[in-house]
């Protein structure tokens, strides 16, 4: 039962297991839904087999899929209604006016032809509109839903295309994406920069040292200590606007990974290369900024420093004072990248631009010069190699 | 058993067989959905309606499974042991039952709602695994093996915090509770404020749902939210009218602040109705 139906998920990789599927036929051997109704079935096997929204639009795609077989059988029923009985019901029903205009399509034959062909055609179900098969509508098909109800083609009025509209709608469609995948494996990555560090509230039992007091104090003496907490500190810098634009998806996986991993972070703005200011809120960056002096006397050597940028730009704009695009800087970009490297000792260049053009890109080679080569491409890998790097 | 909705609470018909099929399974579901979706009201609403006790356990960051079976008090008993209390002798003085125990003891088949189980550690699940399949675990201390007398009816929250274990998953029904249609929003309100006027309603509406199209939004206003904000229109009594006002001047809604509950996305919405002022104002 509906096994063509599992594997068909199973191939669409929804990670659905044997357990489910039990879960799912006991469900059905228990009766929890009416069997027959198709519409309760997918609801009851999208809440057995599916564990998680982003996977819902993949669901009903496959369950359209699977299903759609079902609704060819329903059309082959439809084209089994008897042409004698409709030529009957016509020549019972019609008005010369509508007897005419059926000739004018080509009579009985061409017309029974055309409506196999639209049924083929049609997907769903469908109400008004001039051209489908369907009710109240002003198709020439019509004209043999003559009498005030209409001559219903094919069953009552099918559950199961109700149910179609179910998941044709396709509800969860902007649920799927793999944003929230790449925020995790990202997590992942990020989780290589760790220390932990017992600091706050004492909310644990200090074994060793309750044993060590006890057997010094001759009573016994609980000694508590506070949780392992990870204690990295880390400030990011992003480059925005520019060329920055077509990365701003990566970025913004990295800032939303980042903020959630590590309980100290700082992140600033800059534009191209890092010279006397940065910025934490883009709208208001020329009012608003830092003093990137400031910034280096306030956070301890201690913080780790991660850069973001593609490092794309021209060389002018790192070595020589004035070479900024924006605005006169009295100081080279590569003295201020120089002083920030000379207070944290451990910092490293994220690039989204792939590995293997940094050669080509004269000011990609400044900056890893300047970095002493602790650049690593924006990819998980790049990331777990850059977090081995920030820990040594 | 079965669960069909209350007067207070409208469960959409997907809902009901995903409640249902776990009801009848004996198997604890997941509910997931936006926040204000109603998914903690779920388990309470289900417990009304089938007359059942429930049990809530809140998860916090810090909670351990264990604290959900039951906790053993060392240390209190080690201090009693000091002072030569005769409660020392029996150790069940120094276990407190968790919420799971609690439910599992429950003569007629009982409502379990394990709230937010995405706060905390990543681990969490794992160690309940065994419980919620079994639903009986054993007590090192006193070696007595507690069995639930009625299977309860385990309802789980979850808000998308942390992923949760397939294993886990595996032995769960899942719902996500979707945004609800205009429609089904209609049949909600109106189960709140049966005497609303129907225009507000509709002007009410409208403004709600183009709050949510706001592109750039950091906090969509949620159901729970837009039930808040009618009822303080309906106490200050404001006009349909007020809301139907396309003057420019006065395109903040009224106790907006019921809706938006972020500065940022307030303020992002005070630029847009300035911009909009603006372009009108050129349009003269």
């Amino acid at each position: 039962m509906f096994i063509n139906f599992f594997f068909e998920l199973k191939q669409a990789k929804l990670p659905v297991s044997l357990k489910e599927y039990l879960m799912l036929m006991e469900a059905m051997d228990k009766r929890v839904v009416d069997s027959f109704d198709v519409n309760d079935f997918y609801y009851l096997s999208r809440s057995a087999l599916v564990k998680d929204e982003r996977y819902l639009d993949k669901f009903d795609r496959v369950f359209g899929h699977s299903f759609k077989g079902l609704e060819k059988k329903d059309g082959e029923e439809v084209t089994e209604i008897p042409e004698e009985w409709l030529r009957l019901m016509g020549q019972k029903y019609l008005t010369d006016e509508e007897k005419k205009l059926i000739e004018s399509l080509g009579g009985w034959d061409k017309l029974m032809e055309t409506l196999k062909k639209r049924l083929e055609e049609q997907e769903k179900r469908h109400q008004g509109g001039n051209k489908w098969i369907g009710t109240g509508g002003t198709s020439p098909f019509g004209a043999y839903g003559y009498n005030p109800e209409g001559i219903r083609i094919g069953q009552k009025e099918s559950r199961n295309k109700k149910a179609v509209k179910v998941w044709d709608k396709r509800e969860f469609s902007n649920l799927d994406g793999d944003v929230e995948l790449g925020t995790r494996n990202i997590k992942v990555a990020l989780r290589r920069l760790r220390k932990f560090a017992r600091e706050g509230a004492e909310t644990e039992l200090d074994l060793d040292n309750t044993i060590k007091s006890t057997a010094h104090k001759g009573y016994i003496d609980v000694k508590m200590m506070p949780e392992r907490r990870n204690k990295i500190k880390v400030l990011l810098f992003f480059d925005v606007g520019g060329s920055m634009d077509a990365h701003v998806k990566i970025c913004e996986e990295l800032f939303s990974a980042a903020r959630t991993e590590f309980k100290h972070m700082e992140y600033f703005y800059y534009h191209n290369c890092l010279y006397d200011a940065v910025w934490k809120d883009n709208s208001r960056r020329y009012n608003d900024n830092v003093k990137t002096w400031d910034l280096l006397h306030t956070y301890p050597s201690d913080y780790k420093v991660i850069f973001v940028g593609d490092a794309e730009m021209s060389p002018y704009e790192i070595t020589y004072p004035g070479g900024s695009v924006e605005f006169w800087n009295e100081e080279s970009g590569e003295t201020w990248l120089t002083r920030l490297l000379n207070v944290y000792e451990n910092a490293i260049w994220l690039n989204p631009i792939p590995e293997r053009y940094w050669e080509q890109i004269a000011s990609t080679s400044i900056i890893k010069q300047i970095f002493s080569d602790r650049m690593f491409p924006l990819t998980i890998e790049g990331i777990d190699q850059a977090m081995r790097e920030l820990n040594k | 058993m079965k669960f069909e909705g209350t007067k207070s609470y409208i469960a959409t018909e997907d809902l009901k067989v995903a409640v249902n099929a776990s009801i009848t399974l004996e198997r604890p579901i997941i509910v997931k959905g936006e926040p204000g979706t109603g998914k903690t009201m779920l388990a309470h609403e289900v417990a009304k309606s089938l007359n059942a006790e429930i049990f809530t356990w809140h998860i916090k960051s810090t909670t351990k499974a264990q604290q959900g079976l039951y906790e053993y008090d060392a240390v209190t008993r080690l201090r009693d042991s000091q002072l030569g209390d005769e409660k020392v002798k029996d150790i069940k003085n120094y276990i407190s039952k968790g919420k799971l125990w609690n439910a599992f003891e429950c003569d007629k088949r009982p409502v379990l709602l394990i709230d937010e189980i995405d706060k905390a550690d990543i681990e969490f699940p794992n160690d309940l695994l065994l419980e919620l399949d079994k639903m009986e675990f054993f007590v090192y201390e006193t070696g007595e093996t507690i069995k639930a007398v009625n299977r309860p009816i385990v309802i789980i929250t979850s808000n998308n915090e942390k992923e949760l274990p397939d294993a886990f998953l595996r032995r769960c029904f899942f719902h996500y509770i979707k945004f609800p249609d205009p429609e089904t929003m209609e049949e909600i309100v109106n189960v709140h404020y049966p005497d609303i006027k129907k225009d507000l309603i509709q002007e009410a509406f409208k403004i709600f749902y183009d709050i949510r199209e706001v592109p750039g939004i950091k906090k969509k206003p949620s159901t729970s939210e837009l039930i808040d904000w009618l009822k303080l229109l309906m106490t200050d009594d404001v006009d349909a009218k007020i809301l139907r006002e396309k003057d420019p001047k006065k395109l903040i809604p009224p106790l907006h602040g019921a809706l938006l509950k972020n500065e940022q996305d307030v303020h992002l919405f005070e630029r847009l109705a300035f911009i909009s002022r603006r372009e009108n104002e050129n349009a003269d």
